[in-house]
């Protein structure tokens, strides 16, 4: 027998829990591969819990420990950093709770929390950076931090409430749909919440698009005040801390 | 490629303690911490590592190189680690004997290997790679193990020395891994030690474990046995002074128990570096 073929029939027992034949062994061998198959589950089960806290209060322990179960077996952990499995986490919930959308945006606003957590540093633009630049050629480099994702429910709101140890307000639909911002700020994650509009301007600058060709677009699309919507949105980036540079065809900020 | 000898005693830098070593108030001459914590693109994790390393050498312990699996070390693993090696310069890099994953499956455990020719021939590669990928040599830790192969050619001392040989890296020996594994398998702790090849030996761990019902786990959440630490009063009159440190995983103590634990490791250490003068 190869060590690949051994490996492959090890990765069986793990995670499907077929066991290897006795053969193998040099005495009885049931004792120690349950100790291999305990810790490989224990490390899946903490990594979950962790990363998970807030989700988990909301479903309950019996439920979140039945969604881990139905997720180790969907999807075994792939990638050298254990810190990846949470990943494909909301997925999971979304098979398993497909009317319960709140869950699954939860999950996700916890991942991108945990992914903000670790991203890579970059220090932001401050307003004394400011004087001198053409908006209309400018490019905004957005933190590496950033994540935008939709939400359909009051996710935040609950998540909001489950962190301060308050009662969560209970489950709403948003009428009208809207995005949460998820980035670092020195070395706290936040996040807030808005609407497609702002969520989509942020899209298009961090694909490159200049900003006067985003003033530019507003204007075209024919709503109110466009330059006030513009200049609300940039004094709110830079206050949030969610530009790290300023790219002019003459000159650069940081 | 030589690995510089170092006879300090340290600690490995767990969450509870950050505060503590970033004011560089803990009496230790080395901290380890382990490798994929801090292998990320940036944030605290970073920042505290890079302040710490400012006070002590660091050494770098790894738990996913996988230098078992009958494939290639996964090349975005050994591209992150050698970034955090540039900017730590550590004292030593290691990981273990042992396969984590293979065909894209990861356990995420220390998963156990036969000791034979054609394992000898993937681990001696993929250690080579990963120095050369690292450029610099490494430590490999004998790990605790639970099931022994029928088909073993070798023992887990003459496989190390053999691995030694053919890829130059350095030891990382554990003295509770070696109890855990001889309680679990039946065989000579001391022998172990007179087998492993002591001019290889760079870095001694001490840790603790659990009575599990038919085997001893090494569950790094006890304090260091008294057998452990008969057998590392021994190690070390046969090996003279090398780098010592306690682990500690879980049910992690106030750090004063493992400065008191260290201690005991000080005054092992002088105690059998006398005897054998």
């Amino acid at each position: 027998m190869s060590l690949l073929a051994l490996q492959q029939d090890f990765r069986a027992w793990l995670h499907l829990g077929q066991a290897p034949s006795d053969a193998r062994f040099s005495t009885d061998a049931r004792a120690g591969l349950d100790v291999y198959q305990n810790n490989f589950r224990g490390q899946i089960v903490a990594c979950l819990d962790e990363s998970f806290a807030v989700t988990r209060a909301w479903l309950g322990e019996e439920a979140f420990q039945a969604a881990i179960v139905a997720h180790a077996a969907r999807v075994p952990p792939g990638s050298w950093s254990l810190d990846h499995y949470p990943d494909d986490f909301p997925s999971t919930l979304a098979y398993l709770y497909p009317a319960d959308a709140e869950v699954t945006e939860l999950a996700t606003l916890e991942l991108a929390l945990g992914h903000a957590f670790v991203a890579a540093d970059a220090v932001p633009v401050v307003a004394g950076d400011l004087a001198g630049v053409d908006w209309d050629m400018a490019r905004l480099h957005l933190s590496p931090s950033l994540r935008i994702t939709p939400v359909t429910t009051n996710a935040p709101a609950i998540w909001s409430a489950i962190t301060a140890e308050t009662s969560p307000p209970p489950v709403t639909l948003l009428p009208d749909g809207g995005e949460i911002l998820v980035w670092r700020s020195g070395e706290t994650p936040r996040f807030r919440t808005t609407d497609q509009a702002e969520a989509d301007a942020l899209r298009h600058v961090g694909e490159g698009m200049l900003f006067g060709t985003l003033c530019t677009a507003l204007v075209d699309a024919g709503g109110d005040d466009p330059a006030t919507v513009a200049g609300r949105w940039l004094a709110q980036w830079i206050s949030d801390g969610l530009i790290v540079e300023i790219e002019g065809e003459a000159r650069c900020v940081n | 490629m030589h690995i510089p000898p170092f006879s300090g005693f340290g600690l490995g830098m767990r969450k509870p303690h950050y505060a503590a070593f970033l004011e560089g108030r803990v009496d230790v001459d080395f901290v380890e911490v382990i490798s994929e914590n801090f292998m990320v693109d940036g944030g605290q994790p970073r920042r505290i590592l890079r302040e710490v390393r400012e006070r002590y050498p660091v050494a770098l312990h790894g738990v996913s190189m996988s230098v078992g699996s009958a494939e290639p070390i996964d090349p975005d693993y050994l591209k992150r680690l050698r970034a955090l090696v540039d900017e730590i310069e550590p004292l030593f890099v290691s990981d273990h004997l042992c396969w984590t994953g293979i065909g894209g499956f990861n356990s995420h455990d220390l998963l156990p290997l036969p000791y034979d020719e054609e394992t000898l021939e993937v681990v001696a590669a993929n250690v080579g790679r990963a120095q050369d990928a690292l450029g610099r040599a490494m430590l490999i830790e004998n790990p605790s193990s639970y099931i022994a192969f029928g088909h073993s050619t070798m023992t887990e001392w003459e496989f190390l020395d053999a691995l030694c040989e053919r890829s130059g890296c350095g030891l990382l020996l554990d003295v509770n891994n070696i109890f855990v594994s001889a309680s679990n398998h039946g065989f000579d702790a001391l022998a172990y030690l007179a087998g492993v090849p002591a001019h290889r030996v760079r870095q001694v761990h001490l840790a603790g474990h659990s009575k599990g019902e038919a085997l001893l786990i090494d569950t790094h959440d006890q304090p260091v046995c008294a057998s452990v630490w008969d057998l590392y009063a021994h190690l070390i009159g046969r090996l003279g002074p090398v780098a010592t440190m306690i682990e500690r995983d879980d049910a992690i103590p106030p750090l004063d128990e493992l400065l008191d634990e260290l201690a005991i490791a000080r005054h092992l250490s002088a105690q059998s570096l006398r005897e054998a003068a």
